[in-house]
């Protein structure tokens, strides 16, 4: 006798021959949260893609309500009151709310048409459950993240789950979106549903988890209830090691000469009148909340937009109007907030991904390409950042874990050999360890006398790196702060505006 | 698995459930070409009349055009693109290019047509009986090829049309044009220079004994001919650019991920024009190779079925719609394959309808194998 819940019963399962699970045992117990840790690639989505239903264990069983449980797929899994939560929002843009939540369970009328009336009003009764004030008949295009991600929330209410697994759901939100999530997955336990919350934000698991399991390496090397498991101990049991800091020591390596100006910067109704500059040898913080216009900015810099008026002077030139190709002739490198979408061939090789930004330089006076050459020079740049993988000409990216494709990514600009970085969300969604790398990484760049623009949501992360903060609210420079004069609450209150801080 | 679930509607194909050399083979690249030498084999033990060398001569002139406008294909399916237009860039190309080099024209037939009068009358094209005629006329068919091809590469990069949807209204646009111009008729009397490219044979062989002191024409089976050398130096100049050139892995990039790849610095509008007009290019060098053959600029060579034939063999080489992957070799495979088949059905005795019924098929079977081995390969990525 087990109890009610899911119990995972020594699950196993290798990819290539690698195993990534190894006799993983747990229970998930109704009406309360399981904060499920570990480094990227230990397993944890693996193992919830097991539970969900989108793969299938080599070995071990589990047990749902004490009867056998084995889904062949998402639909059967939905169907036996498992609701997966995916880090990538499964959400259709061009449907309305109520369409999305109700997507595999549509009311029907006598005539076996969509009742609509029937749609709109169970949609009501379940966005206020979220706490979600919008029409069910709004598209889901015109939502926030956090708004999506509450969408993907009411789904799992009405399939009426018993379990509801989230995959890291706070990386997109606000701090005010993320308390309402907290609120309503307490709401969730309360009501008995049982709740696996994964994360790599560990301050938020000890919030919210009742109980901890830890995994590392493909197997389970902790699990209890939350009390025992302080941050520093679910850190040690992820690593496997101990580890001092999550961050390198701060050294400033700012120089005189300026990289990067920007006067006047302005694209109506994105960004109006930046001014920045960006020294050698500097960190310079980009902090501010979603939608505040961080990464609009980084893509006029950029020349992925053009700006309509203002100037911009790099290396001391003046550009009048960027493009991505004067941006790397003029040694700028953008890695970009969504890794596979705007950075990686998911399904191309680690070199050929290495190689994309420096091709022209490759090529010879014909265009033609040494492919063992490029193989040879990706490989020193991969092995520089220690990216962990198989052989790199033919592993193709979408097989490596998020630590490893953000290093590849990096790997890729580097070997354009710039000397500013823009960096959006560099560390969203990689673990610890590879966080702390990156992390590194920036400071060589800056040792070296490169200038790095460092775009964060998290405020941790931006004091422990920059010289200095710029704040960005709704597309403009709200305040800068000298890394003397670093407070997370004057931070804090200038990301938000003064009303908000107010209340 | 539990008998409390009820059966799945949906069922992934598991890794466990196909033996392993399967799998292999599945997900070998040139699966196609072993199935292909397979195919052959059985065929052959049916119907041996296939390993005649007549029939076999006869084949591979089939094999060159379409091997050559296949590889515009490649091209432009790699960028996850399609040309539903290259078969009337053929026709308009080939009209072009006769207009050019006629020697004579029938009034009676061609007294309606536009250019009749100024670049078409009793006595030929403008360059009627030139020594350049056959030069500058396969320079207008090329040229001709190139510019449809800008222009579709221009609206599609620049206006953002889907391809689909561009090729389509330039495959209705340029067919239609190529049979106002011609009133529907063939441009007859082309230079023999001209002509000889369609045919002229390098390297003939003539099989059965010497009874005769002469061998008649029609006996000797050409295997080595001007299409054949014309269309392989296209396809071995198209794979290099494609596997050994900046321009190659920028295509490949476009077709994989185009905001990755325009935030990398890769031309990315300029990649797509090139591309349409190479696509178009090698329309014009089908053209080239058809109208020689034909021995006349005729404006529905590139119609009827031909576009079924065009993409089907670029498919079934491997070349995903997706986008990001294919080679000239495979597109070749593909060709071999898909000539072997018409062929093969010809001797099935079946009509015209029942072999497109038939091709119709494979191409579905190539594009449910194309899912099957990408499902198969992330099967074991993820």
């Amino acid at each position: 006798m087990s109890g009610a819940g899911l119990s995972i019963r020594g699950i196993g399962k290798s990819f290539f021959g690698v195993p990534v699970l190894t006799d993983v045992s747990l229970e998930i117990r109704p009406g309360r949260v399981l904060g499920l840790v570990g480094q990227n690639g230990a397993g944890k989505s693996t193992l919830m893609n097991i539970v969900g239903g989108n793969t299938a264990p080599d070995s071990g069983d589990m047990l749902l309500d004490d009867k056998a449980y084995g889904p062949a797929n998402a639909r059967e899994a939905e169907r036996s009151g498992v609701a997966f939560i995916h880090q990538e929002l499964n959400l259709f843009a061009n449907l309305s709310i109520a369409e999305n939540i109700f997507i595999t369970a549509m009311p029907r009328g006598p005539a076996g048409l969509i009742d609509r009336n029937r749609l709109r009003r169970r949609a009501t009764d379940l966005l206020r459950e979220v706490d979600l004030d919008l029409s069910p008949d709004t598209l889901v295009e015109q939502l926030s993240p956090g708004e999506r991600q509450l969408v993907e929330v009411s789904k799992a209410l009405q399939l009426d789950a018993r379990i509801v697994i989230f995959d890291e759901p706070t990386t997109s939100l606000t701090p005010r979106e993320t308390s309402r999530l907290f609120a309503l997955i307490d709401r969730l336990r309360s009501g008995g549903t049982a709740v696996v919350y994964i994360s790599h934000i560990l301050a938020d698991i000890e919030t919210l988890a009742d109980d901890v399991a830890v995994l590392r390496d493909g197997k389970l090397v902790a699990a209890g209830p939350r009390p025992d498991f302080p941050a520093s101990r679910m850190i040690n049991l992820m690593l496997g090691r101990d580890i001092d800091q999550l961050y390198p020591p701060h050294r400033s390596a700012v120089r005189d000469e300026v990289l990067l100006e920007a006067e006047g910067l302005s694209l109506p109704g994105v960004v109006k009148g930046i001014d920045l500059s960006l020294r050698q040898g500097e960190i310079l913080g980009l902090f501010g909340l979603m939608g505040s216009g961080r990464t609009e900015l980084a893509r006029l810099l950029f020349g992925l937009d053009r700006f309509h008026s203002g100037e911009l002077v790099v290396q001391g030139e003046r550009v009048t109007r960027m493009t991505p190709r004067r941006a790397i002739a003029a040694r700028m490198a953008f890695i970009t907030e969504n890794r596979r979408e705007e950075g990686l061939m998911m399904n191309v090789s680690i070199a050929e991904n290495i190689a994309l930004a420096s091709l022209r330089a490759l090529g010879n006076a014909l265009g033609l390409l040494d492919k063992r050459a490029i193989t040879a020079s990706a490989a020193t740049f991969a092995s520089a950042l220690q990216v962990r993988s198989g052989p790199i000409d033919t592993q193709p990216a979408r097989s490596l874990s998020g630590g490893n494709q953000q290093k590849v990514v990096i790997a890729k600009w580097l070997m354009s050999g710039p000397s500013i970085f823009l960096l959006d969300e560099p560390t969203r969604g990689i673990d610890v360890a590879a966080k702390y790398e990156i992390y590194s990484i920036v400071k060589d760049l800056v040792a070296a006398g490169s200038g790095v623009i460092f775009i964060s949501s998290e405020i941790e992360e931006v004091m422990a790196m920059a010289d200095r903060i710029l704040v960005m609210r709704q597309g403009e420079i709200a305040s800068a702060f000298a890394r003397e004069r670093f407070s997370k609450a004057s931070i804090l209150r200038a990301a938000f505006g003064e009303k908000e801080a107010a209340a | 698995m539990s008998d409390t679930i009820p059966a799945p509607l949906l069922r992934r194909p598991r890794s466990s459930a196909l033996p392993a050399l399967l799998r292999r083979l599945l997900l070998d690249e040139y699966f196609v070409l072993y199935l292909t030498v397979a195919y052959f084999a059985v065929s052959a033990f049916f119907f041996p009349a296939l390993l005649d060398p007549r029939n076999i001569s006869n084949q591979l002139s089939n094999v060159w055009p379409l091997l050559a406008v296949a590889i515009g294909q490649t091209f432009v399916i790699i960028i996850a693109g399609i040309d539903l237009s290259l078969g009337a860039t053929m026709g308009l190309a080939s009209v072009a290019g006769a207009i050019v080099m006629t020697s004579a024209a029938d009034k009676l037939l061609l007294g309606n047509s536009p250019v009749w009068g100024w670049l078409l009358s009793e006595q030929g094209g403008i360059l009627a009986d030139q020594p350049v005629a056959v030069a500058v006329g396969i320079a207008v068919i090329l040229v001709t090829g190139g510019l449809v091809g800008l222009v579709n590469g221009v609206f599609i990069a620049r206006f953002r049309l889907p391809p689909f949807m561009m090729t389509l209204v330039t495959l209705m646009l340029f067919s239609s044009a190529a049979i106002w111009i011609t009133q529907s008729q063939n441009i007859v009397n082309l230079p023999d220079g001209f002509n000889r490219l369609g045919s002229g044979d390098l390297v003939s062989v003539y099989f059965g004994e010497k009874v005769t002191p002469e061998i008649k024409r029609r006996d000797i089976l050409p295997f080595v001919t001007y299409p054949m050398l014309i269309s392989l130096a296209l396809a071995i100049a198209a794979h290099l650019l494609l596997s050994r050139t900046v321009f190659g892995r920028q295509v490949y990039a476009v077709g994989n991920n185009p905001k990755a790849a325009e935030i990398s610095g890769v031309p990315v509008r300029r990649t797509i024009i090139m591309v349409f007009v190479i696509a178009g290019f090698c329309a014009a060098v089908a053209a080239i190779l058809y109208s020689a053959r034909l021995q006349g600029g005729r404006p529905t060579i590139g119609g009827g079925s031909a576009l079924l034939d065009i993409i089907g063999a670029t498919v079934i080489g491997g070349t995903s719609l997706a986008g990001g992957k294919g080679k000239i070799p495979w597109t070749f495979v593909g060709v071999l394959f898909f000539v072997l088949l018409s062929n093969t059905l010809n001797y099935m005795r079946l009509s015209a309808f029942h072999i497109d019924v038939v091709k119709g098929a494979i191409i579905l079977a190539a594009a449910l194998l194309d899912v099957l081995r990408v499902r198969l390969a992330a099967g074991d990525g993820r």
